[in-house]
């Protein structure tokens, strides 16, 4: 039941993450043709367009949604690889523990990131 | 006339007794035209090396029982000609990713153990329908295509053998085993989805496969493991997702009024099982 649920989830944070990609690719790669979310002109990372996207609760939302789904799929397949070198059953313990705290803390540290540009690009 | 062509077999020989590692030994017999594999390893064991074992019966790709690392392929030895194998010399081990028993004969129990744990063989409710069948259960031709293809699976060990997550995850079940855990979770008379989704769920089940595909490039029946690891992955994502419930499995198709017991065609034999022992799946 455990593997069929995680690779349930695992699909499924592959489709999210395609998804905000191809919104991140087509803000940053194709501003010259959409001019998506550049409210400014000039450079998508230009201090002023990111500031405008930062303020929006869209962006903060998207980024830790992309955040958690490029993790969690990331972090499964890494699990899948050093399961698959045949470690034992308390390694294999060792291992689903480590990725979990891991991503856990990278989850948290991305996550106050987004929220201290989005808190950020309010005041200015 | 022309001397009889040659051909030189490398066959990788293991004797337990003896404790020590494999190694290569060669041989070198007459050709003749058709020559498979196999009839190179009789005549090698009828004329140069009468301790050569290996494991083989049928001699027509039926029985599975020779599997063998041909040339770098896993292949059935009865059914290689040794003409398909080019000029080189013919090369011979066990297959791996399993442990060798001796010379050309793998331990194939792994194997069949993981098959056995898949429950694979039709799960119902109705036992008294199923040991003291009154008729046969219906199936329309589309339904037997949904698993037909599985069915022709010999057992041979070929797809577990080429099979790179078998290389290294002796947890994972492997091709045959899940091909043919998926050749019941489709057949129209099947109920016991259930039951075999308490090992496939988990451990034992499609996640680990990567869809190399070397496993139905390998089959000397042309089976496609690797399709029906993919299908029952869509399945178990659907029954995660509560998007897939399993039909109730087929009923006895009622036979017609008119219809008679051909005279020529004698009665089944008697039931060889304990009949209170089968198992039982949820209602449906």
């Amino acid at each position: 039941m455990r593997d069929q649920r995680l690779w349930t989830w695992h699909v499924a944070a592959g489709l999210v993450v395609l998804v905000t990609l191809a919104l991140h690719m087509a803000i940053m790669h194709l501003d010259a043709l959409l001019g998506l979310f550049n409210p400014a002109g000039g450079h998508p990372i230009d201090w002023a367009n990111v500031a405008a996207r930062s303020r929006q609760g869209f962006f903060l939302v998207s980024y830790v949604v992309l955040l958690g789904a490029a993790l969690f799929h990331g972090l499964y397949g890494l699990r899948t690889i050093l399961h698959e070198l045949g470690p034992g059953p308390a390694l294999r313990r060792g291992v689903d523990v480590t990725l979990l705290a891991g991503g856990g803390v990278l989850f948290v540290f991305g996550a106050w990131a987004a929220w201290a540009a989005f808190a950020l690009a309010r005041t200015v | 006339m022309n001397a009889p062509a040659r051909v030189t077999f490398r066959i990788r020989r293991f004797d337990p007794v003896r404790q020590s590692p494999p190694s290569w030994e060669d041989f070198e017999i007459p050709a003749v035209a058709g020559m498979t594999v196999l009839d190179g390893l009789r005549t090698i064991k009828e004329t140069l090396a009468p301790t050569l074992a290996w494991r083989s019966s049928c001699r027509m790709g039926v029985c599975g029982s020779c599997g063998m690392f041909i040339n770098g392929h896993p292949r059935l030895a009865c059914n290689t000609q040794i003409a398909e194998l080019g000029s080189g010399p013919v090369t011979v081990a066990p297959l791996p990713n399993f442990d060798t028993i001796r010379d050309l004969v793998p331990d194939l129990r792994p194997m069949f153990d993981k098959h056995a744990a898949l429950s694979p063989y039709i799960i119902r409710d109705d036992h008294d329908e199923m040991y003291e069948p009154t008729g046969e259960y219906g199936q329309t031709p589309e339904e037997l295509e949904e698993f037909l293809q599985f069915t022709y699976c010999i057992k041979c060990g070929c797809c577990m053998a080429a099979c790179p997550t078998c290389a290294t995850d002796p947890v994972y079940s492997g091709p045959m085993p899940l091909g043919q855990a998926h050749r019941y979770n489709a057949d129209s008379r099947d109920g016991g989805f259930t039951t075999r989704k308490t090992a496939l769920a988990g451990d034992q089940g499609p996640w680990r496969c990567h869809y190399a595909g070397e496993c139905s490039r390998a089959c000397p029946k042309g089976v496609d493991p690797a399709r029906a690891i993919q299908l029952m992955k869509r399945q178990l994502v659907f029954d995660y997702l509560r998007l897939y419930s399993q039909p109730c499995p087929a009923g006895v198709v009622t036979p017609a009024p008119a219809s008679a017991r051909r005279p020529d065609v004698p009665e089944a034999p008697a039931p060889t099982v304990d009949v209170s022992r089968a198992r039982t799946s949820p209602s449906c």
